[in-house]
C-alpha cells in the first residue's frame, strides 16, 4: 500500500500509537478495563493484548481511583503507563488521584519528581448510552495546573499527540470522542509527533473564525463547506490542545477575521468557549472584532436518552451554519 | 390449585423454604413474573435489533431466579438500588413492563420519561430507586435510604443489588463498613454472575467468594444458588427478618450466570461456548423452578401454557404501548435538571 495515502481509522491510530509506545520503550504499559482478551470496550487496545502479554496490557478490576493511583505510583518510579477509562465518565471516579495527586506531586515535591502519566478517556455524546455515560468532562481536568489536557480530532493527531503525550515527563489527559472511533484518514506509518499545545487551522477564510473541539472541528469544516457556497468564507482552527491553550494561533485568526464562533459539545456554561473567548477579548485581537463573540456549545442538561432529545443537546451542522451566518451577516 | 395433588400439598412440610412460606397461588405468580422478566429482555432485544430501541442494554436472561428471590420477602415500600443488568429486578419489584418499554422506546409515558433508558430504569413508586450506570453508584445509595428508614422509623428495608465487579470498587467497602457500624436495615445482595464484563472474578477479586467480604464489616455472609428461586428467597427472607428487627445488614453472594453477553457490543472472547451452553442447557433458572412447581404438583402443563400465553400478551401488549406513545418534544430538553417550582 502506499504510504503516503494510508488511512486507518481514530482507534486504530491510537491502538498503532501505542503498539510503537511499547516497541521503542519496554516502560511503557497499558492498564485499564476489559482492554485484553475483550479488546477494550470500544476496541482500541484490539489485539494488542496477544502482541504484548498480559504483564504490559493488563486488565484491572473495576477500581478507578485505585488503578488511577497505581498509575500515578508506577508513573512516579519509573513505568510509563498508558492508563484507559473506559469511559471518561469514570474520571469521576479516579479524580482523587489524578487531581490532587497526579497534577501535583512534581509541584508539592518541588521538582523531585515527574509523572510522565497518559490517561485516555473516550468520551462525548451521541452513542445512546445516556447520562453517566455520555459527557464532556475536558474542561474540569483542564482547569488543574499541573495536567495537560488535549483533544486530538482527527486519526493523524490522535497517533501522533499520544506519541507526543508518552514522550512527555508531564501527565497527559486525552479525551477521544467514542464518535471520531470510526473515523478514518490519512495515517503516516511509523513513529512521529504531533506537538502537545499547538492548535492547526483546518481550513483557511476570512470572514469568520470558528475555534472548535474534538468531533466540532469536523461538524464546523462540514458547515464552512455549505456556507461557502453562500459566499462565507470562514476559517477553521482545531484547538487540539485545552491546556495549555495555544493563544496566539486563536488570536492571529481572530485578527484576522475579525468574528470568533466557539463551538465545543460539553456544557456551554464554564466551558472552554469562556476561556478562549475570554482570551480573545484580554489580547490586541479584541479590537478587531467586528460583532459580539459568540459560543455554540452543550444544552445546560445531562445528556438524555431518547434520541432526538440528545442531538438537540449538542450543537450540531445546521446550529453552526445559522451562528456562523447570523454573525458573518450581522444579525448577532 | 389447578394441577396440584392433595397429598402432595399435605406433605408440603418436607419441601423447600419457599414452598412451606408461600402460597401455590404466590408462586405461580413467581413463575408468571420470572417469565415476564425472561420475555420481556427477549422482546426489548428484538426491538435493539430491529432498530426500535437505541443505544445498549445489559441483559439478565439467566439471573431472574435471583432477582425474583431476592425480592419475594420485600413489602410494596421497601427499596432497592438496583444496576446496569437491572431489568429483572425492576419488574421483580412490581413495575409495569409497558412503561419500561416506554422507557427503552424514549418516550414520555416511560417509568423516567425517555430521560434514562434501560441504564436508567427505575419505578419510584414501586420502591425502585433506580438502575445505575456507574459500578457500584447504588451501594451507598442504598446505605442512605437506610439510614432515612431508620431516621424516620418507616421500617422499611433496602435492598442494594450490583454485580461481581462491583465488590472492587471503594464504594462498596465503604458502604459496607457505615452500613455495618450504623445496624442500618440494608441488605447487600451481589450478583456473582462470574465476570465482570470479561474480567472472571477469579482475576479481578483477591478473595474466592465474595461473601468473605462480610467478615470484614462484621455482618452475615451468606453464600446462595442464585439460580435456585427457593434457595435465593430463603437467604432473603432471613436477612429482611434480621434488617427490620435492627439487627443490622447482610451481605447475600447469589451465585448465577447471565446467558447474553455483557452488553450489545460483546463477542464473548472471555468464555466458551461450552459454558454457556452448560448453563443455559442444565441450570436456567425458570427451567429449574417450572419443574420444581411441576413434580411438586403446584401446577400442571395446563398451567405453565396458560402463563406463557398470558406473558405473550403482556409483552405483545407492553411493545403495543411503547409504540403509541408520544415522545418528548424537543422544547422539554432541560426539563427535569432541576425541581420545578410552582
Ligand atoms: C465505575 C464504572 N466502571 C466501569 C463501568 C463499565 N462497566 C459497566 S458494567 C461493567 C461490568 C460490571 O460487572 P459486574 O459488577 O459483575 O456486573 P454484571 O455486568 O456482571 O452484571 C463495567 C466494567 C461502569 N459502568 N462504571
Ligand atoms: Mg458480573
Amino acid at each position: 500500500m502506499d504510504a503516503a495515502v494510508r488511512e486507518l481509522s481514530y482507534a486504530q491510530a491510537i491502538q498503532e500509537a501505542m503498539a510503537i509506545a511499547m516497541d521503542m520503550d519496554e516502560r511503557v504499559f497499558l492498564m485499564g478495563e476489559d482492554i485484553g482478551v475483550y479488546g477494550g470496550a470500544f476496541q482500541v487496545t484490539g489485539d494488542l493484548v496477544e502482541r504484548y502479554g498480559t504483564d504490559r496490557v493488563i486488565d484491572t478490576p473495576i477500581s478507578e481511583l485505585g488503578g488511577a493511583g497505581v498509575a500515578v505510583g508506577a508513573a512516579v518510579t519509573g513505568m510509563r503507563p498508558i492508563f484507559e477509562f473506559q469511559f471518561s465518565d469514570f474520571a469521576t471516579l479516579g479524580m482523587e488521584q489524578i487531581v490532587n495527586q497526579a497534577a501535583k506531586m512534581r509541584f508539592m515535591l518541588g521538582g523531585e519528581v515527574s509523572v510522565p502519566l497518559v490517561m485516555r478517556f473516550p468520551a462525548g455524546s451521541g452513542t445512546g448510552a445516556a447520562a453517566q455515560h455520555s459527557q464532556s468532562l475536558e474542561a474540569w481536568l483542564g482547569h488543574v495546573p499541573g495536567l495537560k489536557v488535549i483533544q486530538p480530532a482527527t486519526p493523524h493527531d490522535a497517533k501522533g499527540m499520544l506519541l507526543a503525550a508518552v514522550a512527555d515527563p508531564d501527565p497527559v489527559m486525552i479525551f477521544e470522542h467514542k464518535l471520531l472511533y470510526k473515523m478514518k484518514g490519512h495515517v503516516p506509518e511509523g513513529h512521529y509527533t504531533v506537538p502537545i499545545g499547538k492548535a492547526e487551522i483546518r481550513r483557511q477564510g476570512r470572514d469568520l473564525t470558528i475555534v472548535a473541539t474534538s468531533i466540532m472541528v469536523q461538524k464546523a469544516l462540514d458547515a464552512a463547506a455549505t456556507l461557502e457556497g453562500e459566499g462565507i468564507d470562514i476559517e477553521v482552527v482545531d484547538l487540539r490542545t485545552i491546556r495549555p491553550i495555544d493563544r496566539q494561533t486563536v488570536i492571529d485568526s481572530v485578527k484576522k477575521t475579525s468574528r470568533l464562533l466557539c463551538v465545543y459539545e460539553a456544557v456551554k456554561t464554564l466551558g472552554i468557549g469562556a476561556e478562549v473567548s475570554a482570551l480573545v477579548a484580554e489580547s490586541e485581537a479584541f479590537d478587531y472584532l467586528d460583532a459580539p463573540i459568540v459560543r455554540l456549545g452543550g444544552a445546560e442538561t445531562p445528556i438524555p436518552y431518547n434520541p432526538d432529545l440528545e442531538k438537540a443537546t449538542v450543537p450540531q451542522v445546521p446550529d453552526i451554519i445559522a451562528a456562523a451566518r447570523d454573525l458573518v451577516k450581522g444579525v448577532r | 390449585m389447578a394441577g396440584a395433588s392433595k397429598a402432595v400439598v399435605d406433605s408440603r412440610a418436607n419441601l423447600p423454604f419457599v414452598y412451606r412460606q408461600y402460597s401455590p397461588e404466590q408462586l405461580r405468580q413467581v413463575l408468571h413474573k420470572m417469565y415476564l422478566i425472561r420475555r420481556f429482555e427477549e422482546g426489548a432485544e428484538e426491538c435493539y435489533m430491529r432498530g426500535l430501541i437505541h443505544g445498549t442494554m445489559h441483559l439478565s436472561i439467566g439471573q431472574e431466579a435471583s432477582a425474583m428471590g431476592i425480592c419475594m420477602p420485600l413489602a410494596e415500600d421497601d427499596q432497592i438500588t438496583s444496576t446496569h443488568r437491572g431489568h429483572g429486578h425492576c419488574i421483580a419489584k412490581g413495575a409495569e413492563v409497558s412503561r419500561m418499554f416506554a422507557e427503552f422506546f424514549g418516550k414520555t409515558t416511560g417509568y423516567c420519561k425517555g430521560r434514562g433508558g434501560s441504564m436508567h430504569i427505575a419505578d419510584v413508586a414501586k420502591g425502585n430507586l433506580g438502575a445505575n450506570g456507574i459500578v457500584a453508584g447504588g451501594i451507598p445509595i442504598a446505605v442512605g435510604a437506610a439510614l432515612s428508614s431508620k431516621m424516620m422509623k418507616t421500617g422499611k428495608v433496602v435492598v442494594s443489588f450490583f454485580g461481581d465487579g462491583a465488590n472492587n470498587e471503594g464504594a462498596f467497602h465503604e458502604a459496607l463498613n457505615m452500613a455495618a457500624i450504623w445496624k442500618l436495615p440494608v441488605i447487600f445482595v451481589c450478583e456473582n454472575n462470574g465476570y465482570g464484563m470479561s474480567t472472571s472474578t477469579a482475576r479481578s477479586t483477591a478473595v474466592k467468594n465474595i461473601a468473605e467480604r462480610a467478615a470484614a464489616y462484621s455482618m452475615p455472609g451468606v453464600i446462595v444458588n442464585g439460580n435456585i428461586f427457593s434457595e435465593v428467597a430463603e437467604a432473603s427472607f432471613k436477612a429482611v427478618e434480621r434488617a427490620r428487627a435492627g439487627e443490622g445488614p447482610t451481605l447475600i453472594e447469589s451465585k448465577t450466570y447471565r446467558h447474553r453477553g455483557h452488553s450489545k457490543s460483546d463477542r464473548n472472547r472471555y468464555r466458551t461456548k461450552e459454558e454457556i451452553e452448560d448453563w443455559m442447557a442444565n441450570r436456567d433458572p425458570i427451567t429449574l423452578f417450572e419443574n420444581e412447581l411441576r413434580d411438586f404438583g403446584f401446577i400442571d402443563e395446563q398451567g405453565i401454557e396458560a402463563i406463557r400465553d398470558a406473558v405473550a400478551k403482556e409483552i405483545a401488549d407492553g411493545i403495543e404501548f411503547a409504540k403509541a406513545s408520544p415522545a418528548p418534544e424537543i422544547a422539554t430538553l432541560e426539563n427535569y435538571v432541576y425541581t420545578e417550582h410552582a
